[in-house]
């Protein structure tokens, strides 16, 4: 009731050339007028989505195994977990609401936060050296350049795909603490090996939380403010305030994103294991 | 991830004589709690350092700011920031506020999103997939783009006509808690289709013998759902709670959408500068005064702190139920 309503109106706003007059506003119905600009008129949309979505493939996998990753460290019994897990939880405080929008008009933290990351990227020489040696490590094993690319262009992202994963660790964490130990003594007692253990329980047990936190990423990194498509959305509708317009192209992306949700669904889903 | 690191030990090892003295298996466990401690204090440090920034700046005077030799440690210490941050966010006030806010709204949006979750995962209904299908575009439209409308449903509120039929007039929502409930208690908050889905997956990979167990001894679609189900689904809940929670507790949209009169956190930390400078202009005899923005970013600062402590405190008392449900979890075992 909520939801629909006002969906539906905008279905109608992107067909649409919406006038604001004295008395409310004013619809000039304009067809497929406002879908044949976005497509044919404007120079920048469809380069704009492209973009988004290679973003998004590069980004999603890198998000996803992290986590994943940093969910069983932190499910590990260590000294001082309670600590780390705290901080861990700290990316979903500071990457939400206010508190983002607060810093990103901050001038004191992104400068704080540039220096940061020149200092990781460019001070410490012996991890440069690293970093080097690495790329020539994997270029002597003969493996892909692109792929070389994208390990090593991950390493330099570190802080980006950290702050994004702080939602999918939590989930991941929640997930692993819902599989029963009990699974885990009949393995052991059957003689299975840590590797085996996590193929054939971990994974298939925590397998529907994978496919919630790919769906998620994917969400998170089209619809995040910082993403061009929605601040060219954004732009339309207010500063241009040509709203049928605005309407439009959200609805052409919408609908792109559901589309790529729907490939990536279809494709996990059948590996995901449901006790039905 | 310990599994990779009991890899390839013997399988005498094994059980109960994990912890024997076999010197290849403590090296290879030694060795990797060394990774490990590395790896969780290296990415805890990434994590920690713009709010260690933060905090070193909070305590510094302005001065410091401007002088090069100080990088985090301040020369002049002072807490006057947090004094004036916390007068001119009224902070008591405003967490009295948000603390009712928030927690009405988590814990309505957990119980809804719950059952829903739960709906979704077991029980068949016409246009079931049309209507998952909904629940995800919840998350993918944001809800700038429903703004309008909703705000004024609120504002001129109404089921059906009724209301306005007894009272001659609708009702007006906006600065009370009421749109907020109605959002939670129907599943449509802040990204409430995230929570949903999370549920809808934790209850599809949970065990279906225990609840056909319950049925046969007579419990009802609720019964089974509240005696069976939930008590293994406590860390999803726990999770759930926390994001509602701390979403809602930073969050600028509804608030500055539906609670205009009413003083919140997010609305506090936002207004802060130019309340500030508002005032201090008020002393200057209407001359308007701008802040330098070194100041500004210095408030900025201290005021996120003082909004992030209290999610910090809730997660540490929050994570207590991660780890007891642990021991409860044999209820949901196969």
């Amino acid at each position: 009731m909520f939801f629909v309503y006002p969906l539906v109106q905008s279905i109608i706003f992107s067909f649409n050339d919406l006038e604001v007059t004295t008395t409310g506003y004013k619809l000039n119905y304009v067809g497929l007028g406002n879908y044949r600009r976005a497509f044919l008129v404007d120079p920048n949309f469809r380069r704009v989505v492209v973009e988004a979505v290679t973003q998004m493939i590069t980004d999603v996998p890198l998000i996803v195994i992290f986590s994943f990753f940093a969910a069983t460290l932190l499910n590990q019994e260590f000294k001082g977990r309670a600590l780390a897990r705290a901080i861990f939880f700290l990316p979903v405080i500071l990457t939400s609401g206010v508190i983002i929008a607060i810093e990103n008009s901050d001038m004191l933290i992104s400068m704080a936060r540039s220096s940061f990351e020149e200092e990781a990227t460019t001070g410490a020489v012996a991890s440069v050296v690293q970093a080097l040696e690495l790329r020539r490590l994997l270029m002597q094993s003969r493996m892909d350049p692109r792929f070389i690319g994208y390990i090593t262009g991950a390493i330099d992202n570190i802080y980006e795909v950290i702050t994004a994963s702080g939602v999918q660790i939590l989930v991941f964490l929640a997930g692993l603490q819902t599989i029963s130990p009990s699974l885990y003594e009949a393995a052991i007692v059957e003689g299975a090996t840590g590797w085996e253990k996590f193929w054939k329980i971990t994974f298939p047990m925590i397998s529907p939380l994978i496919l919630v936190n790919v769906v998620y990423s994917i969400i998170d990194s089209f619809t995040r403010p910082t993403n061009q498509v929605m601040q060219m959305i954004m732009d339309a509708a207010f500063k241009e305030s040509s709203y049928g317009y605005s309407s439009a192209i959200a609805w052409v992306y919408f609908v792109t994103v559901m589309l790529i949700l729907g490939v990536a669904v279809g494709i996990i889903s059948k590996r995901v294991f449901y006790q039905e | 991830m310990s599994s990779v690191a009991m890899e390839r030990q013997p399988a005498v090892t094994r059980g109960k004589a994990r912890y024997s003295y076999f010197p290849l298996y403590r090296l290879r466990q030694l060795l990797w709690s060394v990774v490990r401690t590395i790896l969780v204090m290296g990415i805890c440090f990434v994590i920690l350092y713009p709010l260690i920034v933060k905090f070193s700046v909070s305590i510094m005077d302005e001065m410091d700011l401007y002088d090069m030799t100080v990088r985090y440690v301040p020369k002049h210490f002072t807490l006057k920031n947090y004094e004036t941050v916390w007068e001119y966010m009224r902070y008591p006030e405003a967490f009295m506020n948000s603390l009712r806010l928030s927690l009405l709204t988590s814990i309505m949006q957990l119980i809804s999103c719950t059952l829903i979750g739960y709906g979704f995962a077991r029980f068949n209904f016409p246009l079931k997939n049309l209507l998952f299908g909904l629940v995800i575009a919840i998350l993918v439209v944001p809800p700038q783009t429903i703004m309008i409308p909703l705000f004024l449903r609120f504002r001129f509120f109404d089921v059906f006509g009724i209301i306005s039929a007894l009272r001659g007039e609708t009702l007006n929502l906006l600065s009370t808690y009421w749109p907020f409930v109605f959002m939670s208690a129907t599943g449509m908050g802040l990204k409430n289709g995230l929570y949903i889905y999370i549920m809808r997956q934790h209850f599809r990979g949970a065990p279906k013998d225990l609840e056909e167990a319950a049925y046969i001894d007579g419990a009802g679609p609720f019964k089974t759902f509240y005696r069976i189900m939930l008590p293994g689904a406590i860390p999803m809940m726990v999770t759930v709670f926390l994001f509602s929670f701390v979403w809602q507790w930073t969050d600028t949209f509804y608030s500055s959408l539906f609670l205009q009169k009413l003083w919140v956190l997010p609305t506090a930390l936002s207004s802060l500068v130019p309340n500030v400078s508002k005032s201090y202009s008020a002393e200057q005899l209407g001359m308007m005064v701008y802040l330098s923005p070194a100041y500004a970013s210095m408030l900025n600062n201290t005021g996120s702190i003082l909004v992030v402590i209290p999610l910090a405190v809730i997660y540490i008392f929050a994570q207590r139920y991660f780890v007891e449900s642990i021991e409860r979890s044999g209820l949901t075992g196969m």
